[in-house]
Formats: C-alpha cells, sequence, structure tokens
C-alpha cells in the first residue's frame, strides 16, 4: 500500500485536533479567512513577479539562468493544494457500459491453437494421401479436351457460354466485385440483427449461390467440348 | 548423500536453466516459461501484453469473442494458412528454376527425388485451395453478421482486397509447375483478361509479358506469385488486424 506523505498526515491531525478542541467558532473563522483571503505565500509570489518584470527581458532571462529553479513554495514546502473534489458524473458523463470481458491468454489463445493444430493435422493427412496433380510437360500444339480454369474461375468461365467475353469475363466479375467493395456503403441498414435485414441477407445469399452453382456446374457437368455431362455417367473431367 | 532419481535429476537441471540469465533474457516476466509462473490475472494480462501476441491481441476480448461458434475461427485460419503457405512455399522455392526448359522437370525431381519433396507439394497445393475456401468463408461470415457496418466499413473493403488477393495469388502458383493443366487453365484465364474493354490487348501483353504464353510469362508469374502478392498482401494484412482491433474488436454479438 502507498505511504501517506507525513505532511498530509501532519495536516490531517492539526484539523483533527482542531474540531476536538471544542472551538468550533475559531475553526470557522479561519476557514472563513482562508476563503475570502488570497493565501499570503501567494500574494508575495505575484508581487516578486511583477518587480521582475519591470526589469528588461533580456537582463531577466539571464538572471532566470543563473538563479536556482524555484523551490516549493506552499506551507510545508508542497507546490499543489487541494482545492475541490469532483465526484464522477458530475462533469464527465461515462458513456462506456462495462463489457464482459475474458483474457486473451488462456480462453482465446487455446481456440486459436487448436483450430491451427486441426487444420494442421487435416492438411497433413490429406497431403500423405492424396497427391497434387502433374500432368504431361506444357504443350502448346496439344489443347486437351476440356480446357478449364481453376476451379475457382469456372463460374466465369461457365459465363463465357452464354455471354460475350467481354460481359462475362470482365462485366460481370467486375461489377460483382464493385459492388461488394461498396456493401457497406449501400446497406445504410443499421441493424445487424438477422430478422432486420431480409433483403441483403437474400440479396447476398443469391450472389453467393449464383457463383457457388455457376462453379458446380464448370466443375462437374462440363466435359469434352465443354459440353454438359453428368458426372456419374461420363467421369470427373476435373483438376484441383 | 541419497541417490536422486532420474526426474529429481532432470528437474534440478530444468530449474537451473530456468534461473539462468539467459533464459530470463528470452521470456520475458508473465510468459508461462517463466521460473515460478502462476495462473492469476496479473500474468494472465502479462501473457500478452508482453510478447509478439500483443500485436495481434488486446490482454482482453468481449466474452462472447471466443465462441467459436461465433466465427468458426475462418479468419485466424485464413491468416494460418497464409503462414503454413509461406513456410512450404519457401521449400519449394529452393528445388525451383521459373523457365520454361527447366520449371516441369524441377517439379518431376522434386517428387521423386528430393525428400519430403512431394508431401511438401501436397501440402503446398492443398492448403492453397483450402484458403480460398476459407477466405471466402470468412467473407460470408462477415456479411451474415453485418460485421462491415459502421465502424467496420474500411475493414471490410480491406476484406474484399485481400481475397482478391488471395485469387490472384492462388491464379498465379497455378502456371509454376508448367504441366498441361497449368498452361490451359491460365490460357483460359488470360484470354478472358484480353477482353477488357479499351485496353485488352496491353492488359493481356502485361500479364504475359509477351503474345502468347513462355518463359516470360513464368518469371513475370513466378515473381508475383512469390515476392509482389505476398508482399502486398502481408500491408494488407497488418491493415486488416490493425483495423479489427481500431473498431472496437471483433463485431457482436447479434
Amino acid at each position: 500500500m502507498a505511504e501517506i506523505p507525513e505532511h498530509l498526515l501532519k495536516r490531517a491531525q492539526e484539523a483533527r485536533d482542531r474540531l476536538q478542541g471544542g472551538d468550533d467558532g475559531a475553526a470557522l473563522e479561519a476557514e472563513e479567512t482562508s476563503e475570502s483571503k488570497i493565501p499570503e505565500y501567494l500574494l508575495e509570489r505575484s508581487v516578486a513577479a511583477k518587480d521582475r518584470e519591470t526589469v528588461s527581458p533580456s537582463a531577466s532571462q539571464v538572471a532566470g539562468s543563473t538563479l536556482p529553479p524555484p523551490a516549493g513554495t506552499g506551507p510545508g514546502g508542497n507546490t499543489q493544494r487541494l482545492l475541490t473534489v469532483v465526484k464522477s458524473g458530475s462533469i464527465q458523463d461515462v458513456k462506456l457500459k462495462p463489457v464482459d470481458k475474458v483474457h486473451v491468454w488462456p480462453h482465446l489463445l487455446v481456440v486459436e491453437f487448436v483450430a491451427a493444430l486441426a487444420i494442421t493435422a487435416f492438411s497433413t493427412i490429406f497431403s500423405i494421401f492424396v497427391n497434387a496433380p502433374l500432368l504431361e510437360l506444357a504443350n502448346f500444339n496439344q489443347t486437351p479436351n476440356p480446357s478449364k480454369a481453376p476451379w475457382y474461375f469456372l463460374g466465369l468461365q461457365e459465363l463465357l457460354t452464354m455471354f460475350h467475353p467481354m460481359v462475362a469475363g470482365v462485366t460481370i466479375p467486375g461489377l460483382a466485385l464493385f459492388l461488394l467493395i461498396l456493401a457497406p456503403y449501400i446497406d445504410k441498414n443499421p441493424s445487424k440483427k438477422p430478422e432486420d435485414r431480409k433483403f441483403a441477407i437474400a440479396l447476398m445469399t443469391f450472389h453467393l449461390m449464383f457463383w457457388a452453382v455457376l462453379v458446380m456446374i464448370g466443375s462437374f457437368f462440363r466435359g469434352p467440348g465443354f459440353n454438359f455431362i453428368f458426372p456419374w455417367a461420363d467421369g470427373l473431367f476435373f483438376e484441383l | 548423500m541419497p541417490k536422486q532419481s532420474i526426474g529429481e535429476k532432470l528437474n534440478g537441471i530444468s530449474e537451473q536453466m530456468k534461473s539462468s540469465q539467459a533464459w530470463n533474457s528470452i521470456f520475458r516476466p508473465g510468459s508461462i516459461f517463466r521460473k515460478g509462473y502462476s495462473d492469476n490475472p496479473r500474468n494472465r494480462s502479462y501473457v500478452v501484453m508482453n510478447s509478439l501476441i500483443y500485436h495481434l491481441h488486446p490482454v482482453k476480448v468481449k466474452r462472447h469473442a471466443v465462441k467459436v461458434s461465433y466465427t468458426l475461427c475462418l479468419g485466424g485460419l485464413s491468416f494460418f494458412l497464409f503462414i503454413l503457405l509461406t513456410v512450404t512455399g519457401i521449400f519449394l522455392m529452393f528445388f525451383y528454376r521459373p523457365t520454361a526448359a527447366q520449371a516441369w522437370d524441377d517439379i518431376y525431381t522434386l517428387q521423386t527425388s528430393v525428400t519430403f519433396g512431394l508431401f511438401v507439394r501436397n501440402m503446398h497445393r492443398w492448403t492453397a485451395h483450402l484458403m480460398v475456401l476459407t477466405v471466402f468463408l470468412h467473407m460470408a461470415r462477415v456479411f451474415y453478421h453485418g460485421a462491415y457496418k459502421a465502424p467496420r466499413e474500411f475493414n471490410w473493403v480491406i476484406g474484399v482486397i485481400l481475397l482478391t488477393l488471395t485469387l490472384l495469388l492462388s491464379f498465379t502458383g497455378y502456371l509454376l509447375p508448367w504441366d498441361q493443366l497449368a498452361l490451359w487453365a491460365v490460357t483460359v484465364g488470360t484470354n478472358m483478361m484480353g477482353y477488357t474493354p479499351v485496353f485488352g490487348d496491353q492488359v493481356r501483353f502485361v500479364l504475359l509479358g509477351g503474345v502468347e504464353i513462355g518463359t516470360d510469362t513464368l518469371l513475370r508469374w513466378y515473381v508475383l506469385h512469390v515476392l509482389m502478392l505476398p508482399f502486398v498482401a502481408v500491408i494488407f494484412m497488418a491493415i486488416h488486424f490493425w483495423r479489427v482491433r481500431k473498431d472496437g474488436g471483433i463485431s457482436g454479438p447479434l
């Protein structure tokens, strides 16, 4: 525990003695005089400052540099005194509500560690049993049938069968990306509750499903010549 | 003097090690590896505050933020996969030269004659696909929680940029094995970009480093894949994580 400075203890003792002495009138009087009058030492200090100002500024600067730093001039040598006690809430309005919080260690870090271990284990085991594809050396003269883009672009390749390449390859994905970036500025609804944002959720679900379905079709239901096939009848034409 | 058991001896050695200056210089006060660590609120704070973790996490988070069912760990897993991909990718770089004459042979040699070569390449490939998936799912989760709303609008924008960077990282890596799959997948992809209005041909030329895919394309995409895109991605990730904290931690509860 922090120690209470000696001069404060002394002051408190003095005040207590004064009150216990039964000399209430004297105490009141002392309080009144101390409130109405500026303490003597402050007056002295201001007078001294005025005197100093009358001297030419350059001289005062020189003199100031040679003078020792001012020592505490209050009673008992301390330079500050208690003016008033401000109760919390009387001036500042504390808006922050206390939140139920937990320590990151161990609660969050343990969860993250377990998740990292799980995904490492999964990818390790998967990598032991499933090999990454390495087809024969690239050959410009032999176009494989079908030629497919990486799976995440197969939605675009699927659009390519329906629209002009500029629309399918640039306009639609560009627009989708642009709208995605602008989503927080378009959606002005402040609520985060699912029941308040049915339209936003429906729109996003449609958007995600749109790409998911196109990617599925492109991945599994397109065969030679990029024609429709059924994977269970004609086999898979899909490499990861 | 009674004979010490092996366990006691080991205990003594570990005690001695933990009191050494070197040990205490490595593990800062509050570390769980320090001598005399005890589980109390002060040390729980120090574990985060006095370690690298403080760059990612505050000392305390909202109670609901640690619920796995809320985030499904998707953002964290994406980051972790990025680290896994960096580690396996550095390994692959030791055995790979990005020229049309050598690339495929290097991969083949890696798989057949390098210890763990095939395994590390598998890891790199599968975690790359997995990362595309986790980043995509992370975006969906954030949208459904309305977590992109004020004050987190800009972090959503950075997130979309990171999603795009992830796709580009994956796509540039796709060409590097220089097999039939790589060549023709990239042909399809870059042909599409060639249809950019007005300056489509120029876009295609810059991407390929020429009028058609060749050694120059390979070098260009290699540098993009191993250096430039990861560099840009790391910068955006730093901003992304920093903004999560500045915007008041993860969103919610609903």
